[in-house]
């Protein structure tokens, strides 16, 4: 039975949700609200005046061949980000779910990059694959590859959803980890008995058990992949070579911050805004109906 | 078709023994109960037959040959959980064809034997069903059905009737009791239910620390039970277990005297079934009468002896003499005492 509390009068509840009610319109309704404002106008070069415009910021963006091509960067590496986070964290779970002895340490051991920042990841993979310093990059070398992903656009690619999903892994790893924990033992037993081996009963019981935590998992990755990675960029490859790693958050920095074009940069975070949740309403639409069974 | 031997099957979780040595021939089409309360590791035997737990030492034979190493796959085997495992994402009819899926059979055919099984447990109706969709009892038939639809040499029950209400218990005991017999599938069946054990086993195991206190039919183990546990914990109610002591002229119970149909000396345990005592004016046995239960069919006496111990007799029909603080004078057939060892609770003679 669900339990409803009903509040008598109107002002403690108020009270309650004050605090969550000021947060949201401070961080987020207001800017929200400026950036739309924002992205009416053009500012001169200078920053000292802007000119009304209206939807112009918006219509030469969607004809910027540029911006169309972050459109297609972004939806390569938001879904590489999220496949190098999610199945590599899995495969990690199912494992120390098999662990009997010890598998609290390997679990502590395996929460540990969730704790690095996301910048601080970004420069420690920066330095292993360093053209000229890095260890790996060296050891690549010596096996006749040429690392190079300050030229290369597939290499800079590589390496930053590399260091975007490595510490996303630990995360993903918690979530599967206690679902798996979650499915009854006997259900495991009984298609065992019912002659599914080890990978078989993983994909026909336990991977459809998973789906709901599966789900979330996506959701929540496909949005740290569009927002969160900045500082993973920024420091590895500050969106090049040539655009080749510049998602639209990135764009969305390098426009307002670096070009000063502080218009068309607002629009494009409107244009965000309205992408990621159009994408969280069609996931949870879609996708929602087959995962509960 | 299949005969299952335990031979002194023993279980160790690192220094504790919890199996102790069971060894059993289960002849084929025979069906064994295996009962005892709980922590007596009657689920830990059954689960080393389905090849769930290692085996830590004897030996598992089905059909004649080795089982110990073999997967649960390998065992030919089929389980009824007690909270009936079923796939939660799959449909009955998925549910009940999943091995066969597995085993690659054709679609055509898994139809086909789910739909067999599915007449046979009336759950044609509910093949498009999800679990969730179910009743308690119809989970079970459909986790009876997964059991059957493969056609296994043996099947194993692990309390499969516990998670469901008095009423359906008793009906779906007669169910799996026809189904068994008609499919002739030797089975192992675990219980804490002695009610469960008599009505269905061909022969039970009483379980009790590990060890297989009994291993006989129902009436066997009811009529002649070889230890004090297995005396007490067949039959309802339990059998009055009371000190005595052997002389030449019979058993003394402080003042009383009864027969002493083992000639027995020295101190031993008494048991009697409060079923098997009836009122007799010249009887042996005193007892102060404290309170009656009357059942309808039948009237429990709780009292207690001259001595003190607490004693308990089952009349039939209604008895109307029970209330109160009363003395009633009671004597039992010399053939229907049993008498146990003090130390080692054997039944002696």
């Amino acid at each position: 039975m669900e339990k409803r509390v009903t509040f008598k009068g109107w002002l403690l509840p108020l009270c309650l949700i004050a605090p969550q009610v000021f947060i949201s319109a401070v961080f987020f309704f207001y800017p929200a609200g400026q950036a739309v404002w924002q992205s009416l106008f053009i500012p001169d070069p200078f920053g000292l005046s802007s000119q009304f415009v209206g939807l112009e910021n918006f219509e030469y963006l969607l004809g910027d061949p540029y911006y169309r091509a972050s459109f297609v960067t972004t939806a390569i590496f938001s879904t590489l980000v999220t496949l190098a986070a999610m199945i590599p964290a899995l495969f990690l779970a199912v494992m120390a779910d098999r662990l009997v002895k010890s598998a609290g340490v390997y679990r502590t051991l395996l929460i540990w990059p969730y704790a690095v920042a996301p910048a601080v990841a970004g420069v420690l993979w920066l330095f292993m694959f360093n053209t000229r310093v890095g260890v790996i990059a060296w050891y690549l070398g010596q096996l006749g590859y040429d690392w190079n992903h300050v030229l290369n656009e597939g290499e800079a690619m590589g390496l930053v959803v590399v260091a975007s999903a490595w510490g996303r892994i630990s995360y993903n790893f918690l979530f599967f980890f206690a679902a798996l924990q979650a499915v009854p033992r006997s259900i495991i037993e009984a298609a065992a008995i019912d002659g599914a081996r080890f990978w078989r009963r993983f994909f026909t019981i336990v991977l459809p058990l998973l789906s709901p935590t599966t789900f979330f998992l996506l959701v929540v990755n496909i949005v740290y992949a569009f927002f969160e990675t900045f500082g993973v960029i920024h420091t590895i490859t500050s969106g090049g070579p040539q655009q080749a790693t510049t998602i639209l958050v990135y764009k969305v920095f390098s426009d307002g911050f670096v070009g000063q074009d502080l218009g068309s940069s607002a629009a494009q975070s409107v244009i965000l805004l309205i992408v990621v949740g159009l994408l969280t309403v069609l996931q949870f639409k879609y996708i929602e109906k087959r995962v509960h069974y | 078709m299949a005969t299952v031997e335990l031979d002194d099957i023993k279980k160790r979780f690192g220094a504790t023994e919890v199996i102790k040595g069971v060894s059993v021939d289960v002849a084929d089409g025979e069906f064994i109960v295996i009962v005892g309360p709980s922590g007596c590791g009657k689920s830990t035997l059954l689960r080393m037959v389905a090849g769930l737990e290692t085996i830590s030492d004897g030996e598992l034979r089905i059909n004649g040959t080795r089982a110990n190493e073999r997967e649960p796959m390998d065992r030919d085997i089929a389980m009824v959980f007690q909270n009936y495992a079923l796939y939660p994402h799959m449909s009955v009819a998925q549910n009940m064809g999943y091995g066969l899926r597995i085993k690659g059979l054709p679609k055509a055919e898994i139809a086909a034997k789910v739909r067999d099984a599915a007449e046979l447990l009336q759950l044609t109706e509910l093949l498009d069903r999800k679990p969730r969709q179910l009743s308690g009892g119809q989970r079970q038939r459909v986790a009876m059905g997964r059991a059957i639809v493969r056609e296994p040499s043996v099947f194993l029950f692990d309390e499969p009737l516990s998670n469901l209400d008095a009423k359906l218990r008793v009906q779906m005991r007669l169910e799996i009791r026809e189904l068994q017999a008609k499919l002739g599938i030797t089975s192992l069946y675990v219980t804490h239910d002695q009610v469960e054990a008599m009505t269905m086993a061909d022969r039970m195991i009483v379980m009790n620390e590990g060890r297989a206190e009994q291993i006989g039919t129902p009436l066997d183990v009811y009529e002649r039970p070889e230890s004090l546990f297995a005396a007490q914990f067949i039959g309802s109610p339990s059998m009055n277990v009371v000190a005595a002591e052997g002389r030449e002229d019979g058993l003394h119970l402080g003042d009383m005297v009864l027969p002493n149909p083992t000639g027995a000396h020295g101190t031993v345990m008494l048991g009697l079934r409060p079923e098997h005592l009836s009122p007799d004016p010249g009887g042996p046995i005193t007892m102060e009468v404290l309170l009656a239960e009357p059942l309808g069919a039948n009237t429990l006496l709780h009292g207690r002896l001259a001595n003190g111990q607490s004693f308990t007799v089952s009349l039939p029909g209604v008895h109307r003499a029970g209330h109160g603080s009363q003395t009633l004078r009671l004597s039992i057939p010399p053939d229907k005492m049993h008498v146990f060892d003090k130390k080692s609770g054997r039944r002696l003679g």
